[in-house]
């Protein structure tokens, strides 16, 4: 790998805001334009950018592989998980209102929270794993 | 909690296929896709009898009512169908465990459950869903697992015959979620009992018979009518046996439903068959198929690709009952649907237990088995007798309806041609019947002995079902009947 | 003057039909395997003009309810299409995934090459 200075320190540099950016999207879905699909891949998009610039190795070794494919069902289980929740609580399946007795907006508003996290988990763990599965073969 | 089941029944499978995926040890996911498997009849189950007793069950995705959410709808088709997927889903699972651990690399097995699990899910999705773009999304989720599963194959064809399926539905899928569009840009809903409603003010216009050619077109992409058929029997042949079998009996069904309900459903009878020369281009294709794919069956040497053959051409007696489309002739479409879905299903998981005893599924190879594993073999001659149509099988039933169907059309000729086509499957099941039990012993046969019980039993209880479905046809022509009243009579 | 017209209206149309067919034409022509994904996609991604298109109204603002407004734009037909859009990542990425074993299985992508040596079966 040749050594290429500005490269690297502006990846280094950019990752932190990358992820900041992410979280940004991810939590701001609420109100705006947004969610977790968007936030799991601009997450992904920076453990790919590290990669791209750094290697794979080194980039295994920060998120390593079994972790992204763990992801992948983790993120599942929240969202299922959550539907699952709300049946337990006596309404139907993702039927965020029953979440909160008090106020179904904040029901709904912890339903999205959960859920979004969910998809943001799934995806991020996709779309990293996927990176792996495709840049580890052939060598 | 009675009234949670519409939802239990895909997240149930869902939450399967995660915990295999977390799980990845080969058995503990077994255990878990067994688990859910035999929980899905249950509520296919009780959901059927909730249906039959007191009409349509909807349920609302999300708390938010139809049509603005997603609806979950259960009536006489779809519980019937759920019914079939999930049946067969459970009877397949016994039989898994030492099949896929033969056929399977070991680190992938969990993986196959998964995909398994998904498909599944994906299946009865589409079932019981009432929503068209949610019906695309399941489409896609049984679609994507199952070209995973065909890619397992331990024969590197398999990835072949993977990707040109993957081209191919993926070219359907597209066509059908295209037809949906249309029609959400003509009546802005897409809840099938909504839509239903609204096209009957929209009245029919050129949009409207652009998406229901468009989904017709998809949906015979996925089903496997005649001429687009090209991407089944490699799939079909190179698949794990389990994979085979399941996708035999439930996947292409699934598509039929999705068109029928379209067709007759949602687009309605008269629209359907007044504007667009639909009935007749299926009786065709139908013929077509029967005659062109079962003299190819014939001819293979592969008895696994013989059957996949022979599953085109069956596939025609379904389609050619759409295209009788009056009572009987779409009751008989129906209940081939699952006739054809049980016998196939017991056929492959007889070639699959071949397959585990002497890893070929060659003519040649199976010389003479019939001595060495005579239960099994005999399973295959009782499906086989089905699939020809003899009297006292399930197939008997369902040609008898289309041909009772064809006689109220006055298309007399049609009957004919159903017994001469017959008597191509004759040759084909004759032929493999012949080479096992008259021929002398293959090499390949030498180390064959009779399956073990854990894939025996589950082949024999649908063979039971064929002979069963045979004589009391109160269950499957009862409700194909009541479907097929549902269905010509629209959701209006 | 009017085909012109209605032409030139439904321009949006054309432009589907055309990636459309573009799209289906490259996967029913090209023998590589990857081109032909490539292919699906364009085709793919026609559909979801069908879907955004129409969605969009002249003048309507994002679909957040406020006194000031009275048009809105139809918000179903980009959260349809964000899930068709995740499907076709998904298909393509499988179909890649296929390519690349196909490749090490065979050493190749051409379909010429796979079937010429009696692969397709039999």
């Amino acid at each position: 790998m040749k050594l290429d200075l500005i490269l690297r320190v502006a990846t280094k540099l950019l990752c932190p805001f990358i992820l900041l950016f992410a979280l940004y999207v991810q939590f701001h879905g609420d109100y705006g334009p947004g969610g977790g699909f968007q936030a799991g891949v601009i997450a992904a998009a920076m453990v790919i950018l590290y990669a791209i610039t750094y290697g794979l190795e080194p980039a295994k070794r920060a998120v390593p592989p079994a972790i992204a494919q763990a992801m992948i069902p983790l993120g599942v289980l929240i969202f299922a998980g959550t539907g699952v929740a709300t049946m337990l609580l006596g309404d139907n399946f993702l039927a965020y209102n029953a979440l909160d007795h008090h106020s179904p907006v904040h029901g709904q508003h912890l339903g999205i929270l959960l859920v979004e996290l969910g998809v943001l988990v799934t995806v991020a763990g996709t779309m990293v794993a996927v990176f792996y599965a495709f840049a580890g073969r052939g060598r | 909690m009675n009234s949670q089941l519409p939802a239990l029944q895909i997240v149930l499978p869902l939450l399967g296929a995660v915990l295999c995926a977390v799980l990845r040890k080969g058995n503990l996911a077994w255990g878990v896709a067994l688990v859910t498997s035999l929980a899905m009849p249950v509520i296919s189950g009780l959901m059927l009898q909730d249906v039959l007793a007191s009409g349509p069950i909807s349920y609302a995705m999300g708390g938010w009512a139809p049509p603005f959410g997603i609806e979950y709808r259960v009536d006489a088709a779809s519980g019937f169908l759920l019914l079939l997927i999930s049946l067969i889903g459970a009877v397949i699972m016994p039989y898994a465990r030492l099949s896929i651990a033969a056929e399977i690399a070991e680190q992938d097995v969990p993986w196959f459950y998964t995909m398994y699990l998904l498909c599944l899910a994906g299946l009865l999705g589409i079932a019981i869903t009432g929503d068209a773009f949610n019906a695309f999304v399941f489409l896609e989720i049984s679609s994507l697992s199952t070209y995973a599963m065909i890619a397992m194959g331990k024969d590197r064809r398999a990835l072949l015959a993977s990707y040109q399926y993957l081209i191919m539905g993926t070219i359907g899928a597209t066509f059908f979620v295209a037809g949906v569009g249309l029609l959400y840009s003509m009546t802005g809903s897409l809840n099938f009992v909504d839509v239903a409603d609204r096209l009957a003010e929209v009245g029919t216009s050129r949009p409207i018979l652009a998406a229901l050619g468009l989904i017709t077109v998809g949906m015979s992409l996925k089903l496997a009518l005649f001429p687009l058929h090209v991407w089944l029997p490699n799939a079909y042949a190179f698949a794990p046996s389990v994979a085979t079998a399941f996708l035999a009996a439930t996947a292409t069904k699934v598509a039929v439903y999705l068109m029928l309900r379209f067709m007759f459903s949602i687009f309605g009878v008269s629209t359907t068959l007044a504007n667009l020369p639909i009935g007749e281009i299926f009786v065709t294709l139908a013929l077509a198929a029967m005659f062109g794919a079962s003299i190819v069956a014939i001819f293979q040497e592969n008895v696994k690709r013989m059957l996949a053959y022979s599953s085109v051409a069956q596939i025609g007696y379904i389609t050619l009952g759409i295209g009788i489309a009056n009572q009987a002739g779409l009751t008989g479409g129906i209940v081939h649907l699952f006739n054809h879905a049980i016998m196939k299903a017991a056929l492959f998981m007889v070639l699959g237990a071949v397959v585990y005893r002497i890893g070929s599924v060659k003519i040649d190879a199976l010389a003479g088995i019939g001595r060495r594993m005579p239960i099994t073999m005999g399973a295959f001659v009782i499906a086989g007798l089905s699939i020809i149509g003899t009297p006292g099988t399930a197939g008997f039933i369902s040609k008898w309806y289309l041909a009772v169907g064809a006689f109220e059309k006055g298309w007399w000729w049609l009957v004919f041609l159903l017994v001469t086509s017959s008597l191509l499957s004759v040759i084909y099941i004759g032929r493999v019947i012949e080479v096992t039990w008259f021929r002398p012993l293959s090499k390949e046969g030498e180390k064959a002995s009779e399956t073990p019980l854990s894939m025996l039993i589950p082949t024999l209880i649908l063979v039971a079902a064929t002979i069963y479905f045979g004589i009391d046809t109160s269950l499957t022509a009862g409700i194909a009947s009541k479907a097929a009243d549902a269905l010509l009579a629209g959701l209006r | 003057m009017a085909v012109i017209e209605s032409i030139i209206q439904h321009y949006n149309h054309w432009i589907m039909i055309f990636l459309m067919v573009s799209g289906l034409y490259i996967v029913v022509n090209r023998g590589n395997m990857v081109k032909k994904l490539v292919g699906l996609s364009l085709f793919q991604t026609s559909v979801y003009l069908i879907y955004i298109t129409p969605g969009k109204i002249l003048g309507g603002t994002p679909p957040i309810l406020d006194d000031a407004f009275t048009v809105y734009s139809n918000p179903l037909p980009h959260v349809l299409i964000l899930t068709a859009i995740v499907v076709g990542v998904a298909t393509l990425a499988l179909g890649l995934a296929l390519v690349v074993r196909i490749n090490e299985a065979y050493g190749s992508i051409e379909e010429d090459e796979l079937f010429a040596n009696g692969e397709d079966g039999t």
